[in-house]
């Protein structure tokens, strides 16, 4: 085995910041413009999953359910053909999915079964919304402060710089695809910072080695050396996360259907973004070897101004 | 170099043993079972009950392979799942209905796993299928009322001082007393600072009247708060058990709300109906003729034996809206008794009605609006279940009046301590407590839930078997250790939340399937540390211990952050986002045990202590 050959990572940062720059305004706009899709769980409502013995007829259901007096269901398919999803708009009020049962059972001869229901009342969903918000923000800061004491501060800024990309992009994701955003997909977006970080907490701790102990003043040579030695575990984690998500996506039913898919494009983001956006801002904010060295060793920084 | 002392090896064979038998109880399936209770503390389930039920068991031809008992209930168990519900049906008709019969999974686990306090995972609502219920009391109105009863209790009071006032009334949930004078208005506040200490008063002059403004002090709207919520809880305990659920939840949650979770409970309508139903007391005075046309006939709540029937008058004395507290405590003698506090009017009521009565009986009725499920036959032979309400008022409590009775009196003569406080609990439960409405339902078929659980199952096995086989390719030898610490890390993942009592949702699942894939992180980081240092021309032994050490650091920081993310994730979050936290964080931590002592201790058993040219990596 040789020595790896050292991939000039860096030298593609300005492109690198380009495209992240356009895909976090692309997101930015998509979600000011169009919105995300809030799930149940945070507008409030009813939604009430019905099995059928055979695939349903959604028009027949739709026009059963506004004869008995509901106004505008949404009725879609859920996951099969014989699974249907009845979502209420309105007032929601708590009797109301046995009604809506009654009125579908009424009308059909075939055995349904009452599969789901979901009833969130608007201050609930109020409350989640603003327990999310404030959930990522608290585990931004945390993880700041964390960053900045257990390396440095210019580290804690590329870090988040690389968690908030990667979750407004996640977000963006959704926003563009229509997909709905609920709790579920409110953990995703979550654990998608924790592994986002801990992606780049890796790149960076070989950064703070190698900035010590290779005596390289460039500061571009000594990442592109520390991204070259962590890319190969970096994209294996990767790849075997993305393995598990896949079979989670295929295998795991409907109701992680949209957890899956966040991760996914979470952990494919936040492994790029480990790269270019983490390393990227320790460029961009001048990283040098004496900010690392312990503060006595302070006279180095006479000789930072100098050509 | 690259050996383990002994201690170390036996820690981990340990700790991996212990997270086998603590894993080991979620092998075993549980049994169908039905479970039987009685419906007061008082009742008693006993052989004789089990070996009825086994009768009734054995006529109508179903099959059961257990019947214990401990006293307080028994739980049979059924060979077939579909088999519950007749059997519920058949021993609720047996036992009538002073005993509830609940549906329930019996536990297979053995009995030396169970004597080491192992136990399988919980199963949240949504693999168990259940209903969940969120409350929320609507403590305003508490507060309301009491500061209205506030209001007359002031006016009284001012009555009493003969102090003249102009006004006192209720504005906005403040209390506004007016007066003519000075003096008057001074005079009345020292009677609110002596007698209502809850509320704090501003004075001022409005209009040319002299006035005082009151409001309830944050401290005391925070007790009152509690209060209501507290009786409220009991009280949603009471009907809950009524209902037959094998392990019900109900939980106060932040300032105002009580969660419910009901596993196993198909039936919404009916469990919202039990839930939020009314239950309510009326005191009257016991009828001196048994005449029906001023008079009725009660049955006592409980020990019917002891005590027979007994007339009460039609007349009601107060009603449960003017209890305000009720609490069991023991008299100057050592002998239980229940302490009673009626709000301002219920004692001005009472007090006029006892003080003619002294000597005679009181009795408190307790009234409750209860459905029950009756079995007929139709004509094609087939049992039909329908549902009828009715209203259910027995007696608690028929006590002789032995002084004038006021704001609070107490009930004497109860035999023991376990009487005196459930006639306590049932008259705060029939007490008016706040109003409850629901702001969340989640239900979960059981169809469904069973359909998660083998989802679930599928994805962290195929999942877990993809990464495996990409270990074993990528890192040869190493895989192989990758693999086996990542096989104990799900083993010690599920003991560990097995032995926390950590509830397992469909989000905490995913929560496994994510870990699996982190999980292999650390070796990951660790083996290609090894690959560079052999790249580097170090030999094989020193390459290995380099490659642990030097990928230590970087793995504890990457898993600290992680795990801070984790706890914020359950400090912030509700229902589904806690129980993915929960497995996360416990991955996290079990994943850096197998990942880093587990492999090298692998390592080393198999390369330590000897000279070795080549490693597979």
């Amino acid at each position: 085995m040789t020595t790896l050959r050292v991939i000039d990572f860096m030298g593609q940062r300005k492109l690198a910041a380009i495209i992240s720059i356009l895909l976090v305004l692309g997101s930015l706009v998509s979600l000011s413009v169009k919105g995300i899709v809030l799930g149940l769980d945070f507008t409030g409502g009813t939604q009430i999953e019905v099995g059928y013995p055979q695939p349903a007829d959604l028009s027949v259901i739709r026009a059963q359910l506004t004869e008995s007096g509901f106004e505008n269901p949404t009725v879609i398919y859920f996951g099969s053909e014989s699974d249907v999803l009845i979502r209420l708009q309105g007032e929601p009020a708590a009797g109301l999915s046995d009604e809506v049962f009654a009125a579908l059972k009424n009308n059909t001869d075939s055995e349904i079964e009452m599969r789901r229901v979901d009833y969130v009342g608007p201050q609930v969903g109020d409350e989640l919304r603003e327990d999310g918000g404030l959930g990522m923000l608290a585990a931004l800061a945390v993880v700041m402060l964390y960053v900045a004491i257990r390396f440095q501060y210019k580290f804690s800024i590329g870090a988040v710089v690389a968690l908030v990309h990667d979750v407004v992009i996640t977000l963006g994701f959704f926003s563009i695809m229509g997909l709905e955003f609920d709790l579920t997909v409110l953990a995703a977006v979550l654990a998608v910072i924790g592994y986002s970080l801990n992606d780049t907490i890796v790149v960076f701790d070989r950064i703070r080695e190698n900035f010590r102990l290779l005596r390289m003043a460039d500061a571009k040579e000594v990442i592109n050396e520390s991204l070259t030695q962590s890319l190969q575990r970096t994209l294996i984690t990767s790849l075997t996360t993305i393995f598990v998500l896949v079979a989670l996506f295929i295998f795991g039913g409907e109701l992680i259907h949209n957890f899956a898919i966040a991760l996914i494009v979470g952990v494919v983001i936040g492994t790029y973004s480990s790269i270019y956006v983490a390393a990227n801002t320790l460029m961009a904010l001048r990283m040098t070897r004496e900010n690392l060295l312990p503060p006595e060793v302070k006279e180095g920084e006479e000789f930072d101004g100098l050509p | 170099m690259n050996r383990y002392p002994l201690w170390k090896y036996l820690l981990i064979l340990f700790v991996v043993s212990l997270g086998v038998v603590y894993a080991l109880p979620n092998l075993y399936v549980p049994d169908p079972a039905v479970q039987v209770s009685g419906q007061s503390s008082a009742t008693v389930v006993d052989q004789q009950l089990l070996d009825q039920m086994e009768r009734a068991l054995k006529d109508e031809g179903i099959e059961y392979f257990g019947a214990e008992s401990t006293g307080e209930s028994a739980l049979i168990r059924l060979k077939e799942r579909d088999q519950q519900l007749p059997a519920k049906r058949v021993i609720q008709r047996a036992l009538g209905f002073d005993y509830v019969v609940a549906l329930n999974l019996a536990p297979t686990t053995p009995d030396w796993l169970a004597a080491l306090g192992a136990q399988p995972m919980k199963l949240g609502l949504d693999l168990s299928g259940g209903v969940h219920f969120l409350l929320e009391v609507n403590v305003d109105e508490v507060v309301g009322k009491r500061m209205e009863s506030s209001v007359r209790e002031i006016r009284g009071a001012m009555r009493e001082q003969k102090l003249r006032y102009h006004t006192v009334k209720l504005e906005e949930g403040t209390i506004v007393s007016k007066f003519r004078t000075e003096e008057e208005r001074d005079e009345a506040n020292q009677i609110l600072r002596r007698d209502f200490r809850d509320l704090t008063a501003q004075l001022s002059t409005e209009g040319g009247l002299y006035t005082i403004r009151s409001t309830m002090s944050d401290s005391a709207i925070r007790e009152v708060e509690d209060y209501a919520l507290n009786q409220n809880l009991v009280t949603l305990r009471n009907r809950v058990n009524e209902l037959g659920v094998s392990e019900p939840i109900v939980q106060r949650q932040g300032r105002n709300r009580v969660m419910v979770e009901l596993p196993g409970v198909q039936d919404t309508a009916e469990a919202k109906r039990i839930i939020g139903k009314t239950a309510n007391l009326e005191f009257r005075l016991e009828a001196e003729e048994q005449n029906v046309v001023t008079a009725e006939k009660f049955e006592f709540l409980n020990d019917k034996s002891r005590f027979p029937d007994a007339w009460l008058e039609r007349t009601v004395v107060i009603t449960g809206d003017h209890v305000s507290n009720a609490s069991a405590s023991f008299d100057e003698n050592g002998f239980p008794q229940v302490n009673i506090t009626l709000d301002s009017d219920g004692g001005a009521r009472m007090h006029r009605v006892s003080r003619k009565n002294i000597d005679r009986r009181l009795g408190v009725l307790f009234i409750e609006y209860k459905t029950r499920t009756i079995y007929t036959t139709n004509e094609k032979g087939e049992q039909v279940a329908t549902s009828e309400r009715y209203v259910e008022k027995k007696i608690i409590s028929l006590a002789t009046i032995r002084s004038a009775l006021g704001k609070t009196f107490r009930i004497t003569g109860l035999d023991n301590p376990r009487e005196s406080s459930e006639l306590a609990l049932l008259l705060r439960a029939g007490g008016l407590a706040a109003p409850m409405y629901f702001v969340e339902e989640r239900t979960i078929g059981p169809s469904l839930g069973a359909e998660n659980i083998a989802l679930g199952v599928k994805s962290v096995t195929i999942g877990m078997v993809m990464v495996l086989l990409f270990m074993l390719v990528y890192y040869r030898v190493f895989g192989i250790f990758a693999n086996v610490a990542l096989a104990l890390n799900l083993v010690i993942m599920v003991a560990a939340m097995s032995l926390l009592g950590a509830t397992l949702t469909l989000p905490g699942i995913a929560g496994i399937v994510l870990t699996v894939g982190m999980a292999v992180d650390a070796n990951v980081l660790i083996f290609s540390r090894i690959r560079e240092e052999l790249a580097n021309g170090l030999p094989p032994q020193s390459a290995i211990n380099a490659g642990y050490d030097r990928a230590f650091v970087s793995i504890l920081d990457a898993n600290l952050t992680t795990l801070i993310v984790a706890v914020i994730l359950y400090a912030v979050g509700s229902g589904p986002v806690q129980g993915f936290a929960v497995t996360l964080s416990i991955g996290i931590l079990t994943s850096m045990f197998t990942a880093i002592l587990g492999t090298r201790a692998l390592v080393n058993l198999v390369y330590g202590g000897r000279t070795i040219n080549k490693v597979w990596i």
